[in-house]
């Protein structure tokens, strides 16, 4: 099937096409971009049955109304947001077949800060430098604005039954690696330990270019570092502004920076510092040895892991009207059958 | 006391950056040796075994690499052998491959600093542009933005501070601080004072090169009369000529 669209009206304020972005280019001065969240491209090409993540729809806190001009499947990941298909409540962490003439709608999130929409096919807007995601501090790609239509790669089994996934868990904030950097000594072991004991939660100058860590503590970490050279910088890096705010770098940071830098977060943990909302507290632990901190997940088995965790969808009880009709407690247990060994 | 000068590490130094980075260092400040050494160093430690990306900074090259395939401490060995190679940071200054030529307009609207640039180093604003197009700076590094070139040494009495009050600049601006000059590949509030502005477009995103500079080119600016710079507009090439001069 070629020609398929999905439809977008009233989106929110910040959708964007997103992939894994253009690593490789960091040299000539752009940085990697793409999905903020990662990890939800690979659980919807989990949920999907693909042999990797597509381009997908990002929703920064608030989605939009959809519509496909085929049927196909549309994997709802990342953060859970409010959905619902001709009015009907529609499970998030799933994969749903859509026909033509159904109304999607997606509303704010529910938990987390930035929820995806993958079609089965991908989206298959024109790739620019090897990639579809917008990355908009390079100026390259646009906001969605209200009636785009975006073309979507073919889905080869449109009406697969629905299925979901238990999340990888990262959205209520909680402990995030920090690896020690070339720029770690120059913060002496006091400002180090005050900054480890402080509690954060995200800032409102928070986007794709970096997340600002707000914190009650007294921020005296920021240095006098006026006189050091720009240095290359890359995602997850964890800055200290002039006046002693942090900002850990997004993939559309700059390339090179000049604020003194504590280290980076490690990789594994910075889809749980991206979802985290301004109500989920964050704090940092140091790894002594960067050398000797755990290695990313390889991308096959990473893929190997989700999937499985997929499972059908058969029945979603928000869609049942008649759900007082069922039995639904025919027994009292202690409730811990399914963890004992 | 700055914080260049509490840093304890001996230079150049290899540092890990992330789990899939190797940091080569050759200055805590921006020299012209530590830039020439971290041009030179980058140009070669492209084809290190495991090294998957080089970003060559003001004075620091960024050795990118996959841990998974190639463990980190092999990759770091391999920059060790070839750091302690040659005397990176005694390296004579290399003539430049190639030459822009690129078209700026100083009028007034596109150089709103040029009044403060010639307070501040008290010479005549004419003063200003032409030792400006006398110079023939070099591409130090390209980065912050896709393509944006940070530009120099300029002689000392362009030592100037960068504004703490930033300000917006258009895409095209070409901007100067510290002995150095910017020239802005996207509209970006910045503290650099803008003297003057190209149609030359640092990020040509639909363009087969879409970065079409290289660390190491030279730059010679020339001046443009007022209003050539809009007829110039339409092309992101903006009237550059590149120039192959060896």
């Amino acid at each position: 099937m070629t020609g398929a669209a999905l439809i977008v009206s009233a989106p929110g304020p910040a959708l964007t096409v997103q992939d894994l972005g253009r690593p490789g280019r960091a040299g000539q001065g752009l940085s990697r971009g793409g999905a903020l969240d990662p990890l939800a491209l690979w659980e919807a090409a989990a949920l999907l049955g693909l042999k990797g993540p597509v381009a997908s729809v990002e929703m920064p806190g608030m989605g939009a109304t959809f519509a496909v001009t085929a049927p196909m499947r549309l994997a709802l990941t990342g953060a859970p947001m409010q959905a619902t298909l001709d009015g009907q409540p529609l499970a998030w962490h799933a994969a749903h077949p859509v026909r033509p003439g159904q109304v999607l709608r997606i509303g704010g999130t529910t938990g987390g800060t930035v929820g995806y929409l993958t079609p089965a096919g991908g989206l298959a807007t024109p790739p620019l430098m090897g990639s579809r995601a917008a990355h908009l501090a390079a100026g390259v790609g646009t906001l969605l604005a209200d009636g785009t239509s975006l073309p979507t790669g073919d889905d080869p089994m449109p009406h697969r039954p629905a299925c979901a996934l238990r999340p990888e868990p990262r959205f209520g904030g909680g402990s995030l690696r920090l690896l020690p950097g070339p720029q770690t000594h120059l913060f002496n072991r006091a400002r180090m330990e005050s900054f480890l004991a402080a509690r954060f939660t995200r800032g409102p100058r928070s986007n794709r270019q970096a997340i600002q860590l707000l914190c009650e503590a007294a921020q005296d970490w920021h240095l006098d570092a006026g006189g050091m050279a720009s240095e290359p910088i890359q995602v997850g890096d964890v800055q200290i502004t002039g006046d002693g705010t942090p900002f850990v770098l997004g993939p559309e940071c700059q390339t090179i920076g000049g604020y003194p830098r504590l280290g980076s977060i490690h990789p594994e943990d910075l889809p749980r510092l991206i979802q985290a909302d301004a109500r989920s507290p964050l704090h940092f632990t140091l790894l002594d040895d960067a050398g000797a901190a755990p290695l990313p997940v390889a991308p096959a088995a990473r893929l190997k892991r989700l999937a499985a965790n997929v499972t059908p969808l058969l029945r979603d009880p928000a869609h049942m009207h008649d759900l007082l009709a069922y039995q639904l407690i025919s027994g009292v247990t202690a409730g811990d059958e399914l963890d004992r060994p | 006391m700055p914080a260049a000068a509490r840093d304890p590490v001996a230079l150049p130094a290899l540092l890990p950056l992330g789990l899939d980075g190797v940091l080569v260092r050759f200055g805590t400040t921006f020299t012209e040796e530590g830039n020439r050494a971290a041009r030179a160093f980058a140009a070669e430690a492209a084809a290190l075994d495991g090294v998957t990306e080089v970003v060559p900074a003001p004075a620091s090259v960024l050795l990118r690499l996959d841990p998974r395939e190639q463990p980190a401490a092999q990759v770091q060995s391999a920059a060790r052998a070839l750091l302690d190679s040659h005397d990176w940071l005694s390296l004579p200054a290399a003539p430049a491959a190639r030459c822009w030529h690129l078209p700026v307009s100083f009028a007034k609207a596109d150089a709103p600093d040029l009044p403060e640039v010639a307070r501040i180093t008290g010479l005549p604003e004419a003063d200003v542009v032409t030792r400006i197009l006398a110079e023939r700076p070099r591409v130090l590094a390209i980065g912050f933005a896709p393509g944006q070139p940070y530009l120099g040494q300029l002689p000392p009495v362009f030592d100037l501070p960068r504004r703490a009050q930033l300000q917006d600049v258009p895409a095209g601006a070409l901007t100067l601080a510290i002995r150095q000059m910017v020239l802005f590949s996207n509209a970006s509030p910045t503290g650099w004072m803008q003297i003057g502005r190209a149609a030359f477009r640092p990020f040509q995103p639909d363009a087969t090169d879409p970065m079409p500079l290289r660390t190491g080119d030279e730059i010679r600016f020339h001046a443009i009369p007022d209003g050539e710079l809009k007829a110039l507009g339409e092309d992101p090439m903006g009237g550059a000529r590149l120039e192959i001069l060896s």
